[in-house]
């Protein structure tokens, strides 16, 4: 697996270059169909505009802190279009694009960062997700363990998990990886390198050259992808995906990739890195590369795309307006989902928060 | 019936679950071919195989982890934290995850799941493997935290903590895990969580304790009423929910309080329950609730370990100090 794409050999796998050209020479590597170029392209313009109007909506001060996803879309969405609608999606908090993939309503994302648990009650039977994890990488054993869960149920479903280039520091990374490892479960580790945690440039976390040589210590494969060329990370996931399903276990996948905005809306970028250098990673947007192609293929018009940016737009202010006029959470909730059945002391408590917000004398 | 030792009751409560419930499994360091280094997992993995029962990589974070997301998945774990001296790695699972899933998700995802683990001292081991660190847990939302004294209650309150719905903390008192034996049911059984028992009943004081305190506290009982004195010893069985109802029926009806216990002394869960009684309690109070309790000292290697540990003379005499107690 990933022979020709050694991590270890300066290797990198990409598909589809900065000018929206797509590698002929590279062979027997799964492609997307043009549908599904389509529906990826769709998903990206529509993850750009929500993540736009969320950090627009901060600055409004109608939106909390926000972590824009701009510059990372092919990574969540390409490797989310190469696994099951029923296979696990554990997220760590910069995959809207996937939740987007998996059917997650817009609007339930923005009502997580305004602040409300109802955001994070994906079905499980539905959607497959795990709810946004704020510790960092501390989601990846709960990966390995539901890939077990499967495993053990003979389900044949696989479980996609992601982090960040800093997360690969904590000691959950490389625990999780044993497991996986010895277990041989049916995981895909998805490493999002956006060069930077906060302000914490990529070298400060490793001495390794990549973070994807790390999956051979583990003793299963490591592959690095341009994170922002979606054929490149579908192709990987889908390698990974067969692999786990067939019973190979786990990969890693390193999308090399570069986060355009603040690491949230309460950063300020210009206090640790070089306009030049985001200027440079601005060209190779993987919604501008994307676009050349659908363009030169003839997938659709230019009138078309300022049709959708249109839509995308609406959509995005809808499903905020419905986010913001969500029910607010009630004091009884906060009790209520601490225990299947609320014991006595808990009960006690929630009699005496009551009264003290009717303010007895 | 069966006479069983506390360690053989953890291991029939698995064992008659095990064979309930295929969706239990059960793992961590020395888990499987071994059987635990106590033998609480004796015979499980050559009964339910490899798949149920395993040793997992040695990580305790990752142990508790992987076992959250089986849970999610439908499984039902049951980890062995080998001492309670290395759980502290997994406190970030514990806290972070085990015990807000169903908060966080607003119940769409669930932690079913239990962790077990040996605690408390008096057995001349090594540094970490004597300390009665349950209040830490107690003071974590969202988990429950149990704590049997005999194997009958043993198997039926692990047999509840499997059952559960909500993640369980499960702290076997090692010292008393081969100290007797008992009749324990074949079959399954229940003890509820929440509950606590009244060992002993009395009049003049409320003796409550739990988990190895037990031996000394059942031991001092004996005493006191040789004495003349009546005392009602309460296991607590259940460290969080604490029956709250048992407890202030009991002091109303004495007047008089003692909570005993290994664990240190500040913010422990004698803290807990005298805080409550005095205001809950307090016109029915004929002396001041009292404690008594390990020092706030790190625990002592074995030679001084004694010094440490709360023996039944001295519960003894705090309860005749606090009978005798005139404002
Ligand atoms: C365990 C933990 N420590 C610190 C933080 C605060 N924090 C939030 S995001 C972040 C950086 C994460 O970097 P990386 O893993 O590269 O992901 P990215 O934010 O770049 O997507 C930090 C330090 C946290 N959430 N969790």
């Amino acid at each position: 697996m990933f022979e020709n794409f050694d991590p270890r050999d300066g290797k990198r796998l990409q598909l589809l270059d900065e000018n929206g050209n797509l590698n002929s020479e590279v062979k027997d590597l799964p492609l997307l169909t043009d549908i599904q170029v389509l529906q990826a392209y769709k998903t990206m313009i529509i993850t750009r505009e929500a993540d736009e109007w969320a950090v627009s909506l901060n600055r409004q001060g109608r939106m909390p802190t926000y972590p824009p996803v701009k510059g990372q879309e092919a990574n969540s969405i390409g490797s989310l279009m190469a696994v099951n609608n029923d296979d696990w999606f554990v997220q760590a908090f910069r995959e809207l694009g996937g939740l987007l993939v998996r059917g997650v309503p817009l609007s339930m994302h923005y009502l997580y960062f305004l602040g409300n648990e109802m955001g994070s009650h994906y079905e499980p039977k539905k959607y497959h997700v795990l709810p946004i994890s704020v510790p960092i990488s501390s989601q990846l054993p709960h990966a390995v363990g539901l890939a077990y869960a499967e495993l053990y149920k003979k389900t044949n479903k696989i479980t996609l998990v992601f982090n960040g280039d800093g997360g690969t520091s904590v000691g959950d990374f490389h625990e999780s990886l044993n497991f996986a490892g010895v277990w041989k479960a049916p995981v895909i580790f998805y490493v999002q390198n956006n060069q930077y945690a906060i302000s914490v440039p990529r070298h400060h976390q490793t001495a390794s050259t990549t973070i994807a040589e790390k999956a051979f210590g583990y003793g299963f494969t490591g592959v690095q992808v341009d994170g922002n060329d979606i054929f490149a990370v579908h192709a990987a996931s889908r390698i990974a995906a067969d692999h786990a399903r067939k019973g190979g276990g786990p990969t890693l996948i390193e999308g090399f990739t570069y986060r355009l905005g603040a690491h949230t809306t309460a950063d300020d970028p210009t206090r640790y890195r070089e306009d030049e250098e985001v200027k440079e990673w601005k060209k190779k947007d993987p919604i501008i590369r994307l676009e050349k192609y659908v363009l030169n293929k003839k997938l659709i018009t230019e009138k078309q795309i300022e049709k959708l940016k249109k839509e995308a737009k609406k959509q995005a202010h809808a499903a905020f307006e419905e986010a913001d006029s969500f029910q607010k959470e009630s004091l009884e909730n906060t009790f209520r989902y601490t225990f299947k059945n609320m014991p006595p002391i808990l009960e006690e408590q929630l009699r005496q928060r009551r009264e003290l917000e009717r303010g007895v004398n | 019936m069966q006479a069983l030792t506390i360690i053989a009751a953890v291991n029939d409560a698995l064992m008659t679950e095990m064979q309930n419930d295929k969706n239990i499994v059960t793992f961590g360091e020395d888990v499987g071919v071994e059987g635990g280094v106590f033998r609480a997992t004796v015979n499980l993995q050559k009964k339910f195989g490899e798949r149920r029962c395993f040793d997992s990589p040695l990580a305790e974070n990752a142990i508790v982890g992987t076992a959250l997301g089986m849970a999610m998945g439908g499984l039902r774990p049951v980890v062995e934290i080998q001492f309670s001296g290395f759980v502290y790695p997994a406190f970030n699972q514990i806290i972070t995850h085990v015990s807000r899933m169903r908060n966080r998700t607003r119940g769409a995802l669930t932690a079913p799941m239990v962790i077990r683990m040996p605690y408390s001292g008096g057995i001349r081991a090594l540094e970490l493997h004597s300390e009665s660190m349950e209040a830490l847990f107690g003071h974590i939302p969202g988990i429950k935290v149990v704590i049997p004294s005999t194997p009958y209650d043993t198997k039926g309150l692990l047999i509840s903590a499997i059952r559960d719905e909500d993640p369980v903390i499960f702290m076997e008192p090692k010292r008393l895990y081969r100290a007797f034996k008992q009749e324990v049911p074949e079959q399954a059984y229940t003890i509820p969580i929440g509950r606590a028992g009244i060992v002993q009943q009395g009049s003049q004081l409320t003796l409550i304790s739990y988990g190895s305190q037990m031996k000394e506290a059942k031991e001092a009982t004996a005493l006191l009423h040789k004495d003349g004195i009546s005392a009602e010893l309460i296991d607590l069985r259940t460290i969080y929910p604490y029956d709250k109802a048992t407890i202030l029926e009991s002091v109303k009806k004495t007047g008089r309080l003692l909570v005993v216990h290994e664990g240190p002394q500040s913010f422990g869960v004698a803290a807990e329950i005298i805080a409550m009684t005095s205001k809950d309690a307090f016109e029915y109070l004929e002396a001041p609730p009292t404690r008594l309790t390990g020092a706030d000292t790190i625990f002592p290697l074995p030679s001084a370990e004694h010094h440490y540990m709360i023996h039944t003379d001295q519960i003894v005499k705090t309860a005749r100090q606090i009978v005798r107690y005139q404002p």
